[in-house]
């Protein structure tokens, strides 16, 4: 798989991750089989050996492991069930990962299950070193993993086959859940998996070539998918009673203002509800403990706090932008060395200011966390991105060891990054109270919590001017980028900090794929009270909307067309250039476009992968309707086409809602909105019809989830102005 | 005493009467099948059949269902209508996180029982309510023509026949 040269700054969450961990799995880490006393059946497993303690006390001993360290069970049976080490909360890892393992295995298709592994450093993201999702890299860093497991698994059967009939292994092989032998003998796995587990574990495997591969590939509809639609999937909300007798559910009262702290609290009124428990002090607000939501949401409604709140703490967004302005007039770190001496000379310059706000995440499953606690052990359920982070904090609050909390990864509605939090802020909340407490307690976020909570996609200010030469060829980039650091602050500051500069901020511009030569890009990283995280797709949600109108602006100012205009920057990104071109030919670009209809193209690379959008706009009284979205993906080798086109129309669903709808502001310090009335996503008359190609070939998957997000803002801002001449530099777009 | 049917079983409740029939479900009967997702009535996750209609349990007080029909999710499926929608979800394979979907499946099911061939703009009116942050909408809609046609045979998970694309609206 060819790239880009990788971003300087090694950045889990940003850098362009096309390739899967170059060492070989099986160099390195030495896979196991668990006991299966209890169960029957093949199990395969791995733990790191040496040097992790944490890993080999977590190692299978015995049936009653609460820590189930195994990738893959094949019970007597014959099913086949998958432990998904990522969390699964739209982007279809409980079908794509056991598809990985199902390919190699060459077990029944129909016969895999799919269950989502609890918090275990066994579970290790491949690149990361922590277990984790995000980075659109799930797939990614399973990629040879989880092939390596099936195809362990089917080496031992074959063993186990071979060994029963007294032949050769070589002559026996593995299709469709059965192993065939010499002379068309047959033996089902699951009436192998014992004998099988009665084997080593082969050290070396030799893993499919891809011509080779069944399941890979081929569209795939979702395992998870029958128990969504009639509402058996258990989702971290739905931890109920019946599940944890005497569970309580608590609702925090969160300051108004961020990092406010807690004065006098008066819960006359509160006590006397029916229902309400308790009322507990937490560091960062007040929770009302109650026998039900409804309860404790009364009992919310009726607690009075005082806050004390700092004057500084009562921050604007209007003066957020005028200072990122000011900052943005004044040198600061360089991402991207160049001079820019050019502009003084250029035929023509462009000057643009952009602007984006906070975002919320807003998932439709509001953030919950279910808390367990006795004096020796903890048990947590909870839908998580950040599994082991969020295991560790619960341990320190709790004042126990990570291993002594059991952390229940449960399928999360949404996350879009909210759940991968460093500061592990719901996970500590309801570690909190449940110590208080002293009951099992499940806190529940309300809608406004939600919008209302913090933790946001950062405000950007980006000012660029670039010149153009007589001939209209870009002479020089001039490039200032102003907003908070994500990272400054959290465990990946010392390897995604570098110089002054947050690689999460810059990324999409200071490595643009377009070779424009003379470009400078300077990045300040302002701080604030408002807390900001990672949200799909990172910095990319700004940076791929300046550049990608940035160069539609300069094609118009150089005469020429945009998508000829790009072409020109491409000559060393084949990828991408194969990605535009394609995107333009399926859309008809440079043909007719219906009267009352603008069209605009962007491409964008994120997460080792390259997307485009070819967008129809009209404006329908003062409104601006998406009517149709062509969009092209190269995400290398293709797993599952089927997530690939929903997770293209999903990321773009997604950047629709920024592009034209959510804004997050604060005045005084307090957050203005609080609802869907006021934080609009968009909805199912809103979406445009979508036509999603896939590119064919590579050799290995990069990232799906987030890179459709990137360029769809631009490419509608490409289409209005194509339309209407008015150029939005703006998010949300106003016309 | 306030007294109703969910799903088929006769109820009789002191729970306080203006608790909101999203959370009577959730948390006393443990029907969580009905999902929280804004508190206003403004995402629909919540949707549920009251008599057959489509109705917003977060903002339905227990006071207001006095001798009514309550259906949700769990029981849609026994509904005709209810197992056409589901099998054309499965077959479209709409789904993603899934959260929302408990919504869009009662509000689709609620549209396609008193209206059996929806256009494009019956199908905006029906379900705009209902929020996907995943953005599922192209193959919601698709779905909801597949149910509306002759029907879909029980669709198991599995591999999607290729000349299907799901992707078409």
């Amino acid at each position: 798989m060819k790239t880009r040269a990788k971003y300087p700054f090694s950045t889990p969450f940003a850098t362009p991750f096309a390739t899967p961990p170059a060492t070989p799995i099986n160099s390195r880490r030495r896979f196991l089989k668990a006991s299966t006393a209890a169960t029957g059946g093949l199990v395969i497993g791995f733990h790191l050996p040496g040097g992790n303690k944490l890993a080999h006390a977590q190692a299978p001993q015995g049936p009653n492991l609460n820590v189930p360290n195994a990738f893959l069970r094949i019970a007597r049976d014959g099913s086949v069930t998958v432990q998904v080490k990522h969390l699964e909360f739209g982007q279809g890892v409980m079908t794509s990962l056991p598809m990985l393992v199902a390919e190699e295995l060459d077990c029944d298709w129909s016969k895999v299950r799919s269950e989502l592994a609890p918090a275990a450093p066994v579970y290790a993201h491949t690149a990361f070193g922590m277990q984790a999702t995000g980075g659109s890299s799930s797939v990614v860093n399973s990629w040879v993993q989880m092939r390596t497991v099936g195809a362990m698994a089917r080496s031992m059967l074959i063993i186990a086959a071979a060994n029963r009939w007294k032949v050769d292994a070589t002559k026996c092989r593995a299709e469709n859940g059965v192993v065939i032998g010499p002379g068309g003998r047959k033996a089902a796995f699951g009436a192998l998996a014992d004998a099988a587990n009665a084997l080593k574990v082969p050290e070396k495997v030799e893993l499919k070539e891809s011509k080779n591969f069944r399941l890979i590939g081929k569209p795939t509809r979702r395992i998870d998918a029958a128990t969504k639609v009639n509402g058996a999937a258990k989702f971290g909300l739905d931890v109920t009673q019946k599940m944890l007798p005497n569970l309580h559910t608590a609702l925090v009262k969160h300051p108004p203002v961020f990092g406010a702290r807690v004065g006098r609290i008066d819960a006359s009124k509160v006590h006397g509800i029916p229902g309400v428990t308790h009322v507990v002090q937490i560091s960062n607000g007040v929770a009302v403990v109650a026998k039900s939501f409804w309860a404790a949401k009364l009992g919310r409604d009726a607690l009075v706090v005082e806050w004390k709140i700092d004057d500084a703490a009562r921050v604007n967004s209007v003066d957020f932008k005028k200072s990122y302005r000011d900052l943005a007039a004044t040198p600061g770190p360089v991402a991207k060395a160049g001079s820019v001496d050019a502009l003084k000379t250029a035929a023509k310059t462009v000057s643009a200011e952009y602007d984006v706000p906070f975002l919320a995440h807003a998932p439709m499953e509001p953030l919950n966390c279910t808390v367990d606690l006795k004096a020796d052990r903890c048990e947590i359920w909870v839908g998580s991105q950040f599994q082991t982070v969020d295991q560790g904090a619960a341990a320190r609050v709790a004042g126990l060891k990570p291993e002594q909390v059991t952390l229940h990864t449960m399928i999360a509605g949404g996350g879009f990054g909210r759940r991968a939090n460093p500061a592990s802020d719901y996970i500590i909340e309801a570690v909190e109270i449940a110590k208080d407490a002293k009951v099992p307690v499940k806190t529940v976020w309300t809608r406004e919590d939600d919008i209302k909570g913090g933790y946001y996609r950062p405000q950007f200010v980006h000012t660029v001017t670039a010149g153009l030469d007589a001939s209209g060829r870009i002479a020089a980039w001039d490039h200032v980028i102003v907003g908070q650091s994500i990272i400054t602050g959290t465990p990946f500051e010392s390897f995604m900090v570098k110089d002054g500069v947050d690689a999460t901020s810059v990324e999409g511009v200071a490595d643009t794929p377009y070779d424009i030569p003379n470009m400078r890009v300077m990045a300040h990283t302002p701080k604030s009270s408002v807390p900001v995280l990672w949200w799909r797709s990172v910095g990319h949600t700004h940076t791929a909307f300046v550049m990608e109108t940035m160069m539609d602006d300069l094609a118009r100012a150089a005469g020429k067309d945009p998508v000829a205009f790009r072409r020109d920057y491409l000559g060393k990104q084949p990828r991408v250039l194969k990605v535009l071109n394609l995107a333009a030919e399926k859309s008809g670009w440079g043909g007719p476009v219906p009267k009352g209809v603008g069209r605009g193209i962007a491409v964008h690379e994120s997460f080792g992968t390259v997307c485009a959008h070819v967008a129809d706009v009209s404006i329908d009284n003062g409104r601006i309707k998406v009517l149709r979205v062509v969009s092209v993906i190269d995400c290398g080798l293709v797993v599952n086409p089927l997530t690939v086109t929903a997770q293209v129309e999903s990321a773009t669903a997604f950047g629709l809602s920024a592009a034209l709808y959510s804004r997050i502001s604060l005045k005084d310090g307090v957050v203005e909105q609080s609802n869907f009335h006021d934080y609009p996503v968009l909805r199912l008359s809103e979406m445009p019809k979508m036509e999603v190609h896939i590119m064919p070939g590579g050799t290995e998957p990069t990232g799906v989830g987030e890179p459709g997000t990137p360029p769809i803002a631009p490419a509608v801002s490409n289409a209005v102005f194509a339309l209407t001449g008015k150029r939005l530099r703006e998010m949300p777009f106003k016309v | 005493m306030i007294r109703f049917t969910v799903n088929g079983e006769r109820l009789e409740t002191d729970v306080a009467p203006d608790t909101p029939l999203l959370w009577f479900l959730r948390d006393n009967l443990q029907l969580t099948g009905t999902k929280y997702g804004c508190g206003i009535a403004l995402c629909g996750a919540c949707t549920v059949h009251v008599n057959g209609e489509a109705v917003r349990a977060c903002v339905t007080p227990l006071s207001a269902l006095a001798g009514r029909r309550i259906t949700t999710i769990e029981e849609i499926g026994k509904t005709p209508v209810g197992k056409k929608v589901q099998e054309a979800w499965l077959a479209e394979d709409v789904v993603q996180c899934g959260y929302c979907q408990s919504g869009q499946v009662m509000a689709a099911a609620a549209l396609l029982a008193s209206n059996k061939a929806p256009t494009d703009a019956d199908i905006d009116t029906a379900m705009n309510g209902v929020i996907c942050r995943c953005g599922t909408y192209n193959r919601i809609r698709a779905a909801i023509k597949v149910a509306a046609g002759p029907g879909v045979a029980t669709v198991k998970p599995g591999v999607k026949p290729p000349h299907k694309a799901a992707s078409k609206a």
